[in-house]
């Protein structure tokens, strides 16, 4: 028997642990009963400070991850980590390993992790992970960690998920400039150089203010950008300082002047009227991606029997581009949908 | 819509200091198309439970090499009842000899698959169970 959503959610605010496990499943199966949940709790929602950790392969996301979260709880604050895997193309499958870094978590009832298969989606996170983070935020975690998975490309998903991005970046990753890729810093309100105990970490952190100062960031030619002189200050994104930072995610050094940066990030945001304009994107971008997927289903569903077999034929005539069938589908559905609710009125 | 993915916990509790066979597991599973959470060496059977509940799994997997079988799994099967997850199955791999078996299964563990084992054979088993499972009242 599937939980009913209502007492989940009512379970899950009263601090029901495996009441919010089970939440987090319902939302990830994007059903109607996942809608319902996630209605019934968003009004308690937008309390917390979401981070999002991104950067390369094995970097040290993980591990960064479990220090920020212990330097949270120091402050006598709760942390729930949402740690994004990817599934593999071919099976659906996914291992998720996150964990294995977040040990020192463990028995800590101020910290809640969840690990999350990408599922299939782009850009380093789930489909529902904003979903997952808005149930963490509704029953009360301070913050919510989110690890992407690490590729290291251009992780635009995340900058719409989380109020503060952190880009890690560490030593030996090869070729230091092809390690950073401009859309990533693009991205970043903070960036690590993690291992910092590592050889080359100066290296690389020298590597990531050339590139700061040699790449065009046209995106960043804000008037408020430009000083005086006209010239770009190399490290600024809408009037913050982008802190590159060196740090030890194994023994902790660098993470306290770490979350202290995410504080000021967090006071900028909120003097600067960015804090409510990044909640209403987010919630935008939420509203548009159902908004999406509601719209195509409604459609998808309101086709008779093997309609959709009949489009895909006339494409394989050749008889009309996919574009025009698509525009002329929307059409005829509208126009449809018109004349039955004209029948419904008179 | 979207249909559950089946989600299971490999853990490696004890002492014994190699997970080459729980890796072994954990890519299979994958590769029979479920969601492997895979949290590496020395869990302690409170650590087990509490990922099994975070995660809100449909199967535990155990590898135990280090012949603490007896005492590990019982104390898993505990915490696990404690936190009304009694009902996830949990499963056994590892060096375990034949005579421990029937108490093992005695004790609630699902299934118990020795050395030779498949690893086919071990994501059919899951599969099997934890679809059993959702489908009785
Ligand atoms: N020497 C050193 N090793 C580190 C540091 N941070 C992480 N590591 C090691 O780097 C490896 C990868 O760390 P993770 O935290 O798993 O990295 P990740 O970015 O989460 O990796 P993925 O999730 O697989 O992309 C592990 O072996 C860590 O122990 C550090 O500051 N110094
Ligand atoms: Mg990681």
């Amino acid at each position: 028997m599937p939980p009913n959503p209502a007492d989940l959610v009512a379970q899950a605010l009263t601090g029901n642990r495996l009441a919010l496990a089970r939440l987090l499943t319902l939302v990830e199966s994007q059903t109607d009963s996942a809608i319902e949940a996630l209605n019934l709790i968003f009004p308690a929602t937008g309390n917390a400070h979401r981070v999002g950790i991104t950067g390369a392969p094995g970097t040290g996301k993980s591990s960064l991850t479990n220090k920020l979260a212990q330097t949270v709880r120091r402050r006598g604050e709760t942390a729930a980590i949402l740690a994004v895997d990817p599934s593999s193309p071919f099976t659906g499958g996914a291992i998720l390993g996150d964990r294995i870094r977040m040990r020192e978590c463990a028995g800590d009832p101020g910290v809640f992790i969840r690990s999350m298969a990408s599922r299939g989606a782009l850009g380093g996170l789930s489909l529902t992970t904003n979903a997952a983070a808005e149930v963490l935020d509704g029953v009360g975690f301070d913050w919510i960690l989110v690890e992407t998975v690490g590729t290291g490309q251009a992780e635009v998903e995340i900058a719409s998920l989380a109020h503060t991005v952190i880009v890690v970046e560490a030593p030996g990753l090869g070729d230091e400039i092809q390690a950073i890729k401009a859309g990533i810093l693009e991205i970043a309100d903070l960036i690590l150089v993690n291992k910092a105990d590592q050889p080359g970490a100066l290296r690389t952190e020298s590597a990531l203010m050339a590139a700061f100062h040699a790449a065009e960031r046209p995106a960043y030619r804000h008037h408020s950008d430009i000083d005086q002189s006209g010239i770009i200050p190399p490290t600024s994104k809408d009037g913050w300082s982008i802190p590159i930072l060196r740090t030890n995610a194994i023994d902790g050094e660098g993470v306290d002047a770490v979350l202290a940066r995410v504080l000021e990030h967090r006071t900028f945001l909120q003097e600067s009227g960015q804090w409510q304009a990044k909640e209403t994107q987010r919630m935008q971008h939420a509203f548009e991606q159902s908004l999406r997927h509601a719209l195509y289903t409604a459609w998808h569903d309101a086709l008779p029997g093997d309609a959709y077999d009949d489009l895909l034929r006339q494409l394989n005539n050749r008889a009309i581009s996919p574009q025009q069938l698509a525009r002329q589908t929307v059409q005829a559905w509208l126009t449809g949908s018109k004349s039955e609710s004209n029948r419904h009125i008179s | 819509m979207t249909e559950r993915k089946i989600r299971v916990l490999i853990a490696k509790p004890g002492l014994d200091g190699h997970d080459r066979g729980a890796k072994v597991i954990a890519r299979a599973l994958r590769d029979a198309g479920m969601e492997v959470i895979y949290t590496g060496l020395r869990q302690s059977p409170e650590m087990i439970a509490e990922a099994a509940l975070q995660e809100d799994v449909d199967a535990v997997g155990l590898s135990i090499l280090s012949g603490a079988h007896m005492t590990l799994v019982p104390r898993v099967l505990e915490l696990l009842r404690a936190n009304q997850q009694g009902d996830v199955p949990v499963f056994v791999g590892g060096i375990i000899p034949e005579a421990d078996i029937p108490a093992l299964q005695t004790m609630g563990v699902a299934e118990v698959f020795g050395p030779g084992s498949f690893t086919s054979t071990v994501a059919e088993a899951v599969r099997r169970v934890v679809e059993a499972r959702s489908t009785t009242p």
